[in-house]
């Protein structure tokens, strides 16, 4: 958490990573700290022993103090140097904030809609019509899901040809009110299952990619966790495209191209390290806009405060979009993805 | 005798993975049924198998030299852009080298203008030797600007995929955004002109290519037997726990699901090219 109260306690990470163990540990004895202040008995404890306890209590505040900074300093020091590898692991940590939690934070009035009106809903990718501030915007988005149960029923957020099939959909209903798009990118990889192959993932993907490069009106892309392949650019298209700090975007998963480089998935570190897939990275090869600060230490560790920070970013974008002629929009939106790419050219 | 020149081109059973360019020998023995040919004879079946109708790869120049009236006329388009290595990927340009002397080609895909069956048509065509004809960010760059001359020139426009592997790892996330770039090409093609764009799939045709430019024609023919998907077998094999059917990605497969307008011989792709560029000219 950013900055907490006098008396406030430190919140526990359920799920650490191997690097944020450190981070819990501390956050474990603060927890204790606390606890032991709080502690009825500490009174009864002091008077039986002829201890001041007033004196008892600023002492331990003082450890608290001290404690609350060293964790302040480990914190920072482990965030602000993660690897590739760190951060593809943050991206996809347990804890951090999905799709709908963003809508839970600041977009207001969501209805959520469903369906391709072909075949199923897939509920790896929602949508629906929301409020953001004063923009009135459709939201799309992968959701991984929160529990086992609910990963499961969303398949990791894994989408098949009807999630995108539904994007293209509710883009289109967007599109015909003038509402601008916002979309959350989320996802490993999109499903390649028979049933998925069998009703065109790959053609699926391809569409909606068009469908959004032609889409005559507003679209902003937040990479907010990982950014796996075809499945991410599926909905990845617009006029702006913002990534979290610490999330990834990636043409193939560490692991699996260490898998490829040397039959070694285990060598993912040095994989990530190769692909470029970090915000930063993306950033200065010129295929994201801006990258959106997270709270201190991950979104995970404050999902209001980097739910702001989205909010802003996205709300800042929208005002400056929706000034734009439609046409210019589109000419600029083309020319942004015919721009991306390196290479040489050779004098004729 | 004459068995061990081929043998070290095509270890049997390795189908999907062919090492050599077929018909750089003087025999070559059919990776499918085994029937043995004179590459002679094999060049004039246009690399087709007679006797169980196996379809060999074919090089871009192959592929071109099959589908122009006249080779010769062909215009060729921004060989004079340039593969770097933008994420200093580690051995990634000394690799390349022997896929450029393989196929003669500067990178994995060839643009160009030619005539087809009398129609002056723009057309693109990936590489499977080269680099499984991977998708970078000179070959996006390449089929999009192939998209824009082709709206330009108002002409048609085809697009052969022999692209095994979709976007290229080594480019990162620079060739991932060539998905979305060509796709966007060929959008703005089809709304631009009233020309017919044709893609055709080739074995192998996956994942980010076949998931972009290879599934946005007007049309998508597909040559028989040809690897067509999303995702390789050995990932989907990762991922799920039940067993594909028997010819799981195939061009049959894909046409029986409705991913394909249809499944055509080589020996009749170029006049059912005809056909539609005539029909919808």
């Amino acid at each position: 958490m950013g900055r907490l109260k006098p008396g406030e306690k430190q919140p526990m990470l359920k799920n650490a990573l191997d690097f944020e163990r450190p981070i819990a540990d501390l956050d474990q004895q603060i927890l204790d700290l606390q606890g032991h202040m709080e502690n009825p008995g500490l009174r009864e404890w002091c008077e039986e022993h002829n201890q001041d306890y007033a004196a008892e209590i600023a002492k331990l505040k003082k450890g608290l103090a001290e404690l609350q900074r060293a964790r302040k300093r480990l914190v920072d020091e482990v965030f602000s140097n993660l690897s590739p590898w760190e951060k593809t692991q943050v991206a996809r940590h347990k804890d951090r904030p999905h799709t709908l939690d963003y809508v839970r934070e600041f977009c207001d009035d969501f209805l959520e809609l469903h369906g391709d009106r072909v075949y199923s809903d897939d509920p790896a990718i929602v949508g629906g019509i929301a409020r953001i501030g004063d923009h009135r915007v459709m939201v799309i988005g992968h959701e991984k899901g929160r529990d086992l149960k609910e990963k499961v029923r969303r398949n990791y957020g894994s989408a098949k040809p009807e999630g995108y099939h539904k994007a293209v959909r509710l883009c289109k209903l967007a599109e015909r009110f003038g509402r601008p798009v916002v979309t959350f990118v989320d996802t490993s990889a999109a499903d390649s299952s028979i049933g998925s192959e069998e009703r065109g993932i790959s053609a699926a993907i391809a569409w909606a990619m068009e469908e959004m490069a032609m889409l005559k009106t507003p679209i902003i892309i937040v990479v907010v966790g990982e950014g796996g392949s075809g499945g991410a650019i599926g909905i990845g298209v617009g006029d702006r495209i913002l990534m979290l700090e610490h999330s990834v975007y990636s043409v193939i998963p560490p692991e699996g191209c260490a898998n490829i480089l040397w039959r070694d998935g285990s060598r993912a570190a040095e994989a990530a390290d190769a692909l470029k897939i970090t915000a930063q990275d993306a950033l200065r090869l010129g295929c994201v806009d801006e990258v959106i600060p997270e709270a201190f230490g991950g979104a995970h560790r404050n999902v209001q405060e980097t739910a702001r920070s989205v909010q802003e970013a996205v709300t800042r974008h929208l005002d400056d979009l929706v000034t734009v002629p439609i046409d210019t929009l589109l000419e600029q939106r083309y020319d942004k993805f015919r721009r991306m790419g390196r290479w040489d050219v050779e004098p004729e | 005798m004459a068995e061990g020149w081929f043998r070290k081109r095509f270890r049997p059973n390795e189908i999907a993975q062919q090492i050599g360019v077929a018909g750089d020998t003087l025999w070559e023995k059919c990776p499918k049924c085994g029937e043995i040919q004179y590459s002679a004879e094999l060049l004039k079946n246009l690399k087709v198998c007679k006797k169980c109708a196996f379809h060999y790869r074919l090089l871009a120049t192959e592929r071109l030299e099959m589908l122009a009236d006249n080779p010769d006329e062909f215009e060729r388009w921004d060989e004079n852009l340039v593969t770097i290595n933008p994420l200093e990927f580690p051995q990634y340009l000394e690799k390349l080298d022997s896929h450029r002397q393989k196929t003669g080609l500067s990178e994995a895909v060839l643009t160009g203008k030619t005539e087809i069956g009398g129609i002056t048509t723009a057309i693109g065509i990936t590489d499977p030797y080269f680099k499984m004809g991977t998708m970078n960010s000179v070959v996006g760059e390449r089929l999009a600007l192939c998209a824009e001359r082709a709206s330009a020139l108002d002409i048609p426009l085809i697009f052969v995929s022999g692209s095994g592997g979709g976007a290229r790892m080594e480019e990162g996330i620079l060739s991932l955004m060539q998905m979305a770039k060509t796709a966007a090409a060929i959008g703005r093609y089809r709304r631009n002109t009233r020309r017919i764009c044709i893609c055709v799939l080739t074995d192998p045709s996956m994942g980010g290519t076949l998931a972009s430019w290879a599934s946005l024609g007007d049309l998508i023919f597909a040559e028989p037997a040809a690897m067509i998907g999303f995702a390789g077998q050995r990932v989907s094999a990762q991922v799920q726990s039940a067993k594909p059917p028997p010819g799981y990605q195939t061009s049959e497969f894909q046409l029986e699901h409705g991913q394909v307008d249809a499944v055509i011989h080589r020996r009749d792709l170029k006049d059912s090219i005809v056909n539609a560029l005539q029909w919808a000219a």
